[in-house]
């Protein structure tokens, strides 16, 4: 964290002076081990088995905080008969289906019948085997919707579920997960960790003490977490632990995602993302006769405050198309776009190389150094017709076609790169007014402070100018295709020489206006008839009272430790959520020292030191007619108000794509098996696309015997645009470097500032060598592993240049966010690589010994038939139709930061 | 912002301390533990002299410090691009285009035992032990630690040391850069350092070098030109439109802070942001660094700071911790810039015993004195003897 988010470790640092016990997990030594009470070094991608380790320990001891358990998770219910275990099943759980590599969730329901899950997609034909929807950007995402991910849906929330209070049921949740996790023993951590017992223990206890009534704990992640192919599941494996310990909507605990840059919350939360619209509704899937009705019907949940989801779609399409969505016309859902399978970065590009994906937008965005498989990148970019880069400098993923590394190789050639390049400059933060949402879901308006300098523009202004051409283009038609966008209400206004959009009335429309067009003061004012507009439910009231609350700037010294008077948090300005669990179920206070909100008896309501994440006089001991939906099905002893039985699932029985609990499988490439699960080495419902210039090494080869992992260093950003360019910044990391441990150089022979070249299946890249005693090699799996740390800022642009790390990296996908994993195998050797067709013949002898295709033809830059034709993915994933332009946006990709 | 806020860092002025209006008054008020060196230079009104303290033990080695100061004073790129391999630290020293410096230390040190992180009812030592002596680190939570299965375990099942500890990492991985077909695997043999559980760890220090503003400034006193001049805050500054580059400062400052800059032929080093200081501003170094590590104030507020912090580490177990540039009876007479540094100064590549170079001055002086009088004494008297 200090490495990747100085600024932000200020408040860990805080922390510390103020008592905290800092624990830093992590493969390298950072400048977060300096500084921390504890540095545990971690096998990269492992982190499941960790978790898994401190869950048992937790389970095991009968560690956990009892009372809120019972109370407010999943644990008592009971789970469906039909529901078997990875340890009934050798790894895998009830309802995989090899040939499409999926799970069908239908046996991990509750034994009362099967619920809907929170968020994210729910359409029927994902649960049924359709291509799973996939995350547009390499971008971290997903990690902080109010719910779930992906998967199924069903109908009703089952009447009476079946509960065991005692916990003892051995079908009860808490049984199965004190099962499941009981394989993670100390031993099996250190074996798949390279974690002693006394660490594990170390940590364990550290977290037992500090949970309870009196006190809390918080585990905070760089988005490096989420870059496994199972990086969904080793957030739900801190998530059961956090929620065991009592740790979920109290003060102090939590899970802070660390997202990899300025907004990148905000840019999830009113997504780039192509299957999720503005505050995690999920983007309608094709199918015939699907209206409004049946949307919210399947798509969304019944009970608790998703069931309230028709008045926050309707809104937002008020919001979007004004006066031309009426009730008549399903305020014009249809205008819509429909998902038809998984339009997510990755298949996009491979859709790209199989020249399938005329044109292509990467706004804010280095896909040729900062996406895994760089290389891919490139050849996809190389094989559109056209590519818009808006960027602040003039990055490599605009200058491929002449000075990228294929032109170097003779891959490509210049001229027969038929790409129209748009290289259209952006205004950066302090250009331009608008506000960043971070990792704590805090809205933040950032003033404008000089002008943009020549051509450059803030992305306002290049969308609202783009749809104001596209629609005066497109004015008088009568294509019933063109109406979405001759309907939308495009009328800000303008203000200065460069005809600036106002951004203070995108926050406004964003908030949310009655009948009477006054802003609303938040998202219990939507209605579903068309007479409110917003759109972005949970930013709702962000202008209430006609105030832009995101600019405000009380100093924390002047308001209480909520200080809910800087910025403003959605949603409804609460700054923990889900903070109902913060007292217990009579709804005091669990103790003096941690009350944050609680019910007032002689008011009548929950008030507290927070905006209470409750109905704000829904007595605790409030108990649910039969049949009640939306929130009125939450008991008052629920907290969890997202979820339809208002409970911490501690046990997914949907939402999930790879399983109902989590289990360590092993990084997409690993140099030893599952020592977990022996029959299953990788995650079964993974990504993978069997393709040339994406071959997987084979497990277990000594051709590619080390373990390489990507992270960031603090000096500079992401894929390097707004920093390589910088002199300042520039010459504090001058020279892209890799990190390997004592050990390792003496084995390879690799001196100390010198050349290295690493070498995968999918390419070699150079680096300086820094060898040093804080990469150390770790014996797991019976043998010793060695660790190659390789920073990914590096690119052919810029001031300081050098070799993308992402050259290196396979495309393989969580199934559920479809975000690539950053760990893989490798070899290093000695000295500088080879150049020009040398390295390519190199990497493909590198292949041949280690038995993977040769592979070294290259993909016409016109055609891509060779690679089209050249095998499909053995993953799931779709044909999908040619696409007419895809938007890759979501600023910049965040892989990389340390886990 | 309300009046008691620093303006310029938009933090809690109780946290750090400003050059406001309110402080400067007070301080000028007197309480002065020691006159500032500015009162000695002529100025009839001084301001409390100001100065850093810089707390190592939370530098988090991210160079905003740095890369604040070059922005703020407009102080251009070394132009050096090289890859140092001094651990992270690729600016290697203070100078003429680096006014901040930060060092990054990699230290070998017995491993922390995993246990005592100061947790409650674990107590609060987090002194560094043998590994030896912490396999018991798991039974301090009582049973049921760790256990696999529900079957408690307590320190006997954990392995120790030497489970760990014997591996030949090397000829383990010969095996595998020879064998194709095999896999490395954990062989028998003498050990090097063992993977996890290695009873060698490693710490990684990080300090912010910066001008000492020394009481006794040797750069001052060599000055032909009168560049170099102490401020109102006790400060001392180069007045880089009057070096004429001579140079002689470079080789008298104690600290080797001063640097010529190739671009200008003159000499260049920190201001303490003096122009900042002069509308009550915090130097922009210590407005940038995240963690308070630079702390900007009076330099009598920050020496009590400074005993505190001291007194604090030292509490909890960390057996080097020691201030540096705090004294003001060491050799310079103090520093306006003192340190907490939590091992030998030494090893952050700073002078342990720093001497004003031009200490002997006035000595040498007076004998060179003496020795020309003695000489025109025997010239008088040689001549005087001459007439006879």
């Amino acid at each position: 964290m200090a490495e990747a988010h100085p600024v932000g470790f200020q408040w860990v640092m805080e922390a510390k002076a103020k008592g905290a016990t800092i624990i830093h997990v992590d493969p390298r030594f950072t400048r977060t081990s300096a500084v921390a009470d504890l540095h545990v070094p971690i096998r990269a991608g492992s982190d499941i088995a960790f978790l898994g380790g401190l869950v048992n320990h937790v389970l095991s001891g009968g560690h956990e905080f009892r009372e809120y358990v019972v109370a407010y998770t999943n644990a008592a219910t009971l789970v469906s008969e039909d529901f078997r275990d990875t340890e009934d099943l050798a790894g895998l759980f009830s309802g995989y289906d090899e040939q499409s590599r999926t799970y069908d969730p239908a046996s991990w329901q509750y034994s009362g019948g099967p619920v809907p899950a929170a968020s994210g997609q729910r359409d029927p034909q994902q649960a049924a085997g359709e291509p799973q929807g996939g995350s547009s950007d390499s971008a971290d995402e997903g990690s902080a919707g109010p719910g779930g991910a992906d998967a199924l849906s069903t109908g009703d929330v089952p009447e009476g579920q079946e509960r065991d209070e005692t916990l003892q049921h051995p079908r009860s949740v808490f049984q199965l997960l004190k099962r499941h996790f009981s394989r993670y023993t100390p031993e099996m951590v250190q074996e798949t960790c390279g974690i002693s017992p006394e660490q594990l223990a170390a940590v364990a206890d550290a977290l037992v003490r500090n949970s309870g009534r009196e006190r809390t704990s918080s585990i905070a992640y760089a988005v490096g977490w989420t870059h496994h192919t199972v990086g969904a599941q080793i957030i739900r494996t801190a998530a059961i632990l956090q929620t065991l310990l009592g740790n979920v909507g109290r003060p102090g605990g939590g899970i802070l995602a660390l997202r990899g840059h300025a907004s990148i919350q905000g840019s999830t939360d009113i997504p780039t993302l192509f299957n999720n619209l503005p505050g995690y509704l999920p983007m309608p899937f094709a199918r015939d006769g699907l209206d409004l009705d049946s949307y919210v019907e399947q798509d969304t949940a019944r009970t608790g405050f998703w069931g309230n989801s028709r008045a926050y779609l309707v809104s937002m399409l008020k919001s979007w198309w004004g006066d031309a969505a009426t009730a008549e016309n399903d305020f014009c859902f249809d205008h819509l776009p429909r998902l038809t399978g998984d339009h997510g970065t990755y298949q996009t590009v491979l859709d790209q190389v199989a020249g399938k994906v005329p044109g292509y937008f990467v706004v804010g965005e280095n896909p040729a150094v900062g996406s895994a498989n760089a290389r891919l990148q490139r050849l996809g970019l190389a094989n559109s017709e056209w590519v818009v880069v808006r960027d602040l400098q003039m990055i490599e993923t605009a200058t491929f076609w002449k000075d990228g590394p294929e032109i170097e190789t003779g891959e490509l050639r210049t001229e027969d790169v038929g790409t129209e390049v748009f290289f259209l400059p952006a205004a950066n933060h302090v250009e331009k007014d608008g506000t960043f949402t971070n990792t704590q879901r805090l809205l933040q308006w950032h003033h404008k402070a000089v002008e943009p300098p020549g051509d450059a523009r803030s992305e306002l202004w290049f969308y609202f100018h783009l749809g104001r051409i596209l629609r005066e283009k497109l004015a008088g038609s009568t294509d019933p295709r063109d109406r979405p966008l001759l309907d939308l209400t495009w009328d800000y206004s303008t203000e200065g020489p460069q005809a600036e959009p106002s951004a203070e009335e995108v926050l406004r429309e964003i908030s949310g206006t009655g009948p009477d067009d006054a802003a609303l003061p938040g998202y219990t004012a939507l209605k579903d008839d068309g007479s409110t507009r917003c759109g972005c439910w949970i930013y709702s009231g962000a202008y209430a009272d006609e105030v832009n609350q995101t600019a405000r700037r009380r100093p924390g010294w002047e308001q209480d430790l909520t200080a809910a008077e800087w910025g403003w948090a959605w949603p409804a300005n609460r700054r923990v959520l889900y903070n109902r669990a913060s007292a217990d179920p009579q709804g005091r206070p669990w103790s003096e020292r941690k009350k944050l909100v609680w019910w007032d008896e002689d008011a009548g309501r929950w008030t507290g030191d927070d905006v209470p994440d409750f109905e704000a006089t829904k007595r605790p001991d409030y108990v649910p007619a039969e049949g009640a939906t939306g929130p009125d099905a939450i008991a008052g002893t629920d907290p969890f108000i997202m979820q339809t039985d208002g409970k911490a699932w501690l046990f997914a029985p949907s939402g999930v794509a790879d399983g109902p609990m989590p289990s360590h499988y092993e990084p997409t490439e690993s140099p030893i098996g599952n020592p977990v699960y022996p029959e299953v080495t990788y995650s079964p419902t993974r990504q993978d696309f069997d393709l040339p210039g994406n071959r997987r090494n084979p497990a277990r080869t000594a051709v590619y015997p080390f373990v390489f992992t990507t992270y960031r260093l603090t000096e500079h950003h992401t894929a390097g645009g707004m920093s390589r360019t910088l002199p300042y910044l520039s010459e504090l990391q001058p020279e892209m470097f890799c990190e390997v441990s004592p050990e390792l150089a003496r084995l390879r022979g690799l001196e100390h500032m010198g050349w290295a070249t690493i070498t995968s299946g999918r390419s070699a890249i150079e680096a300086r060598v820094m060898v040093t005693e804080r990469l150390r090699p770790l014996r797991v799996g019976g043998q010793v592993v060695h660790q190659v740390g390789l920073p990914w800022h590096w690119g052919s642009n810029g001031l300081t240049t050098g070799d993308a790390a992402n050259e290196l990296v396979e495309i393989a996908l969580d199934s559920n966010t479809h975000i690539q994993d950053k760990v893989g195998t490798c070899d290093i050797e000695p000295g500088r690589r080879p150049r020009g067709a040398a390295l390519v013949e190199h990497v493909a002898a590198t292949r041949r010994r280690a038995g993977l295709p040769d592979d070294r033809d290259v993909p016409a830059a016109q055609g891509g038939a060779q690679l089209a034709g050249a095998g499909g993915a053995s993953g799931p994933r779709s044909a999908a139709p040619a696409e007419p332009v895809h938007l890759l946006t979501s600023s910049d990709d965040d892989q990389g930061a340390p886990a | 912002m309300s009046a008691s806020t620093d303006s310029t860092t938009g933090r809690r002025p109780t946290g750090l301390p400003s050059a406001s209006d309110e402080q400067l008054r007070a301080h000028r008020a007197g309480f002065f533990d020691t006159p500032s060196p500015a009162a000695g230079t002529g100025y009839q009104d001084p301001q409390p002299r100001m100065g850093f303290f810089t707390d190592t033990s939370v530098c988090i080695g991210c160079k905003a410090c740095e890369v604040a100061c070059k922005e703020w004073n407009m102080v251009p790129a070394t132009g050096e691009m090289d890859l140092t391999g001094t651990s992270y630290d690729n600016s290697s020293m203070l100078g003429g285009s680096t006014w901040r410096h930060v060092a990054f230390v990699e230290q070998p040190v017995p491993q922390r035992a995993p246990v005592g992180l100061g947790m409650p009812g674990v107590g609060a030592s987090s002194a560094p032990t043998s590994r030896s002596s912490s396999g018991g680190g798991c039974g301090s939570g009582g049973g049921g630690c760790g256990s696999g299965g529900g079957s408690p375990s307590g320190a006997g099942s954990l392995p120790s040391a030497a489970d760990l500890g014997d591996l030949d990492v090397l000829s383990s991985l010969e095996q595998t850069a020879t064998d194709e077909g095999g896999l490395p695997a954990a062989s028998a043999g003498a050990g090097e350092q063992g993977p996890s559980g290695s009873p060698e760890g490693v710490r990684w220090l990080m300090s912010s070098d910066v001008c000492k503003h020394c009481t006794n400034a040797a750069c001052l006193d060599v000055c032909p030109t009168g560049s170099l001049f102490r401020t109102e805050f006790g400060t001392v500054v180069v007045q880089d439109d009057i070096c004429n580059g001579c140079g002689y400062c470079i080789p008298a400052c104690p600290y080797g802070v001063i640097g010529k800059r190739e671009s200008t032929g003159r000499a260049h080093k920190c201001t303490l942001c003096y122009d900042r200081l002069g509308e009550g501003m915090t130097p922009a170094c210590a407005q940038a660094c995240p963690t308070e590590s630079i702390q900007f104030g009076p330099v009598d507020e920050l020496r009590e700071r400074a005993a505190d912090r001291l007194a604090a580490l030292q509490a909890k177990g960390e057996p080097k911790a020691q201030l540096y540039g705090h004294d003001p009876d060491d050799g310079v007479g103090g520093d306006g810039a003192m340190f907490l540094l939590l091992d030998d100064p030494e090893v952050y590549g700073l002078p342990p015993d720093p001497v004003v170079t031009t200490r002997d001055l006035p000595d040498m002086w007076k004998k060179a004195a003496l020795a020309a009088g003695t000489m025109f004494g025997v010239l008088v008297l040689s001549f005087a003897g001459g007439r006879r």
